[in-house]
């Protein structure tokens, strides 16, 4: 069941951003555009620099102990009661929706709580708090876009339509949805890994799926699913370029 | 069981015709599921409700199930206890024994499957033949079902009309389904009417009258549990509802969810042997419990919602791994996000201890799950009770997994994640070196075979931001 999220009680002037660690170190593009949103709407944003990473990667191999001493650094990093915003419905999704048990019985459960709270996945934030939706100017050339959409962003953070919400709103891009949008790209963290077979698989059938739409980009909110989609995609020669959804939202209305 | 994931899907994969299969097949149910489900507020409500019926039963099944032997008794029907699917098949061989019965027809039954039930009647004489058309199929074929549902889904039109013309004696080669179907049901009708008995499973189980609830579609299971003198159910403890009232939610989930069927053509609800002055039904009817491992999952709390299932299959049909490996591959009864739970529970983490890894946690499944069944946290569970098991008894060769090299990587993971000053210096050197790391280096190899190497960026996202200005508190 996905995380029931609701705006902050009130409309903050600052805000955190925690960058993700897979963004921290292959996409960090990505992870400055999404800040510069930020910044452009009149938010102070602050980047803790004692933050690294969610925790995720070990949680879901079935290494606890080492995920919550990981996710504690996060507790201490981010100590104000601003709302933490997230590139990332993954790690978003970790932190919103699995702190709060990862520290079930531990002395900062509590901390865990009220962190997991103010935890949110950039498009969401972007539209329910931003209204960024209404105030887009498309600059950028005409071009014909497809939209990905992460499963932690769509199960665990409720991010479904923000983010083709957001690409609607750019006049000369055009939307062109994949019937199989929804359908996990084979990623999975360490599953890639585990079963790469299987993966492969998945991803050669997410980009025969893209390539269907003629869309020359495929957008998405999630670098794990972009690394995946981006390097088959590469791999395999084919001319669609994978881009994180805050470059493409900051190249088009500010040329960046 | 399971402990060769890898290399079935290696095969599955490399299937074509049996991953167009699977893939068109689970194309078809989702999108029929769908419909049926269009209203999202109706359907989180009905789920909602499913869940808790379950939820409820659960939480008094010790209870539940007194009450339902007592009223199943009082009822008529002769009720067995089976600790072990061994003490299972010797209870159903004895009560055939006893009623010198030779020929079995089989409704659908999974618990049948897991019970291996045909292959320990035949070895004591006994033919048991199925009688559900994909269970007959695959009959024929000598093998297992690959879906819970829809056992024969891994077989296309061309594959069953040369397995019936190659199996049933006079059979032209034809692929129009209703000659296919026409030459099954002329082959059953005959075994129908000469079975010594009639064998099913149960959909639910009713305490407060003491019903066996039992759903299909194609009539066989009425045939089964009325026209032979002698019935036998088997199932599993936990398919127990507290009242008759809770069965019609469930209903209005389970068919909906497998096969996007708004209801099956037969609901049969089964309350007592044939009465003095009725004119059909069977003579005696037998149900068989089996717990085979169930008790150990109910004993902890988090696991216990594994229980909840229904058996409808969505989460097979909605599993993108599923889809492209199918159920073979998962060399188990139960396949898919079900089986990847269920399966390392009674058969132990030391049997099937890859399976709870064979998943994105995409959390498809659990998305569809009409009694919410938390598939996703339990994969993850699992993972950690065979990579580090913790003191709670419900599961099977907890520490399996257990790997010194693992638990070092992970550690070191830690030591590098959880103190600024190291994740900035191991950052900072990997965003300027990591591009010297080979494409073929371990891990990076599989991940490189179909996708081009991930480029570090020089500078990190840590540095740009201070480069930047931004502020740091």
């Amino acid at each position: 069941m996905p995380a029931l999220v609701t705006p902050p009680p009130v409309p903050p002037k600052t805000v955190y951003y925690f960058g993700t660690c897979l963004i921290d170190l292959f996409y960090p593009a990505a992870g400055l555009a999404g800040m510069e949103l930020l910044k452009r709407q009149g938010l102070r944003v602050v980047f803790p620099q004692s933050q690294s990473c969610c925790g995720q990667p070990a949680y879901n191999s079935g290494h606890k102990d080492e995920a919550r001493e990981v996710a504690r650094a996060q507790l201490d990093a981010f100590p104000e009661d601003w709302p933490i915003v997230v590139p990332s419905g993954s790690c978003a999704g970790m932190m919103r929706v699995h702190y709060p048990d990862l520290f079930l019985g531990d002395r900062d459960h509590a901390r865990a709580i009220a962190f997991a709270g103010r935890v949110y996945e950039l498009s969401w934030f972007l539209v329910h708090v931003l209204g960024l939706e209404a105030k887009l100017v498309d600059r950028g050339e005409k071009v014909k876009v497809t939209w990905h959409g992460s499963c932690h962003s769509m199960r665990e953070m409720g991010v479904v339509d923000e983010p083709k919400r957001l690409l609607r709103g750019l006049a000369n891009v055009t939307l062109v949805e994949n019937p199989r949008e929804k359908e996990c790209c084979g990623f999975g963290g360490t599953f890639a890994v585990r079963q790469p077979e299987i993966s492969a698989a998945m991803v050669a059938d997410k980009i025969a799926a893209i390539g269907e739409t003629g869309a020359t980009r495929v957008v998405s909110g999630d670098c794990g699913c972009l690394m995946n989609i981006g390097g088959a995609l590469d791999k395999a020669g084919k001319p669609t370029q994978a881009q994180h959804l805050a470059e493409f939202l900051l190249e088009r209305c500010h040329g960046q | 069981m399971g402990n060769d994931f890898s290399s079935r899907a290696h095969d599955a994969l490399n299937n074509p015709q049996l991953r167009r299969n699977f893939r068109r097949a689970m194309d078809g149910l989702m999108s029929k599921r769908a419909v049926q489900f269009a209203d999202r507020d109706d359907w989180a409500a009905l789920r909602a409700r499913g869940a808790a019926i379950k939820a409820r039963a659960l939480a008094r099944l010790p209870d539940l199930l007194e009450e339902f032997e007592q009223k199943a008794r009082a009822n008529g029907i002769i009720v067995h206890w089976a600790e072990t699917t061994a003490d299972a098949n010797s209870i159903v061989l004895g009560i055939l024994t006893d009623h010198g019965a030779k020929r079995v027809i089989k409704g659908k039954s999974m618990v049948s499957e897991e019970m291996h039930l045909n292959a320990h009647l035949e070895a004591h004489g006994i033919t048991a033949v199925e009688s559900d058309l994909g269970e007959y199929i695959i009959q024929l074929a000598g093998e297992a079902p690959s879906h819970i549902v829809m056992p024969c889904i891994h077989k296309n039109k061309g594959e069953i009309a040369r397995l019936f013309t190659d199996n049933i004696a006079g059979q032209p080669y034809t692929e129009d389904v209703d000659a296919l179907t026409a030459a099954a049901r002329k082959v059953l009708r005959r075994e129908f009417a000469q079975a010594d008995a009639g064998l099913s499973g149960v959909n639910f189980l009713v305490a407060e009258t003491g019903s066996l609830v039992l759903i299909e579609n194609e009539g066989n299971g009425r045939l089964s549990t009325t026209l032979p003198p002698l019935h036998i159910a088997v199932t599993g403890i936990e398919k127990l509802v507290e009242k008759l009232d809770d069965v019609a939610p469930l209903l209005a989930l389970l068919p909906r969810s497998a096969t996007g069927q708004p209801i099956t053509t037969y609901v049969n609800m089964i309350t007592s042997p044939r009465k003095a002055g009725e004119k059909d039904g069977p003579r005696q009817v037998h149900l068989v419990l089996l717990d085979n491992g169930r008790s150990r999952v109910y004993a902890d709390l988090q696991l216990r919602d594994t229980l909840r299932c229904i058996r409808c299959g969505a989460c097979m049909n909605h599993c993108p791994v599923y889809a492209r490996v199918g159920g073979h591959t998962y060399g188990s009864v139960y396949p898919g996000p079900i089986g990847k739970i269920l399966t390392p529970q009674l058969a132990g983490l030391d049997c099937a201890g890859d399976l709870p890894h064979a998943s994105t946690l995409c959390n498809a499944c659990v998305e569809v799950c009409p009694v919410q069944i938390p598939i996703a946290d339990i994969l993850v569970r699992l993972r950690t009770e065979a990579a580090q098991p913790s003191q709670a008894p419900g599961v099977k060769g907890a520490g399996s997994n257990a790997s010194m090299v693992e638990n070092a990587v992970w550690k070191g993971w830690q030591a590098m994640n959880a103190s600024p000053a190291v994740y900035a210096a191991a950052t900072r050197s990997l965003a300027v070196i990591g591009n010297l790391i080979p494409a073929a280096a371990p891990l990076l190899r599989q991940w490189t075979s179909v996708r081009s190497k991930p480029k570090f960026a020089g500078k990190t996202l840590h540095q740009l931001a201070r480069d930047k200005g931004y502020d740091n508190e």
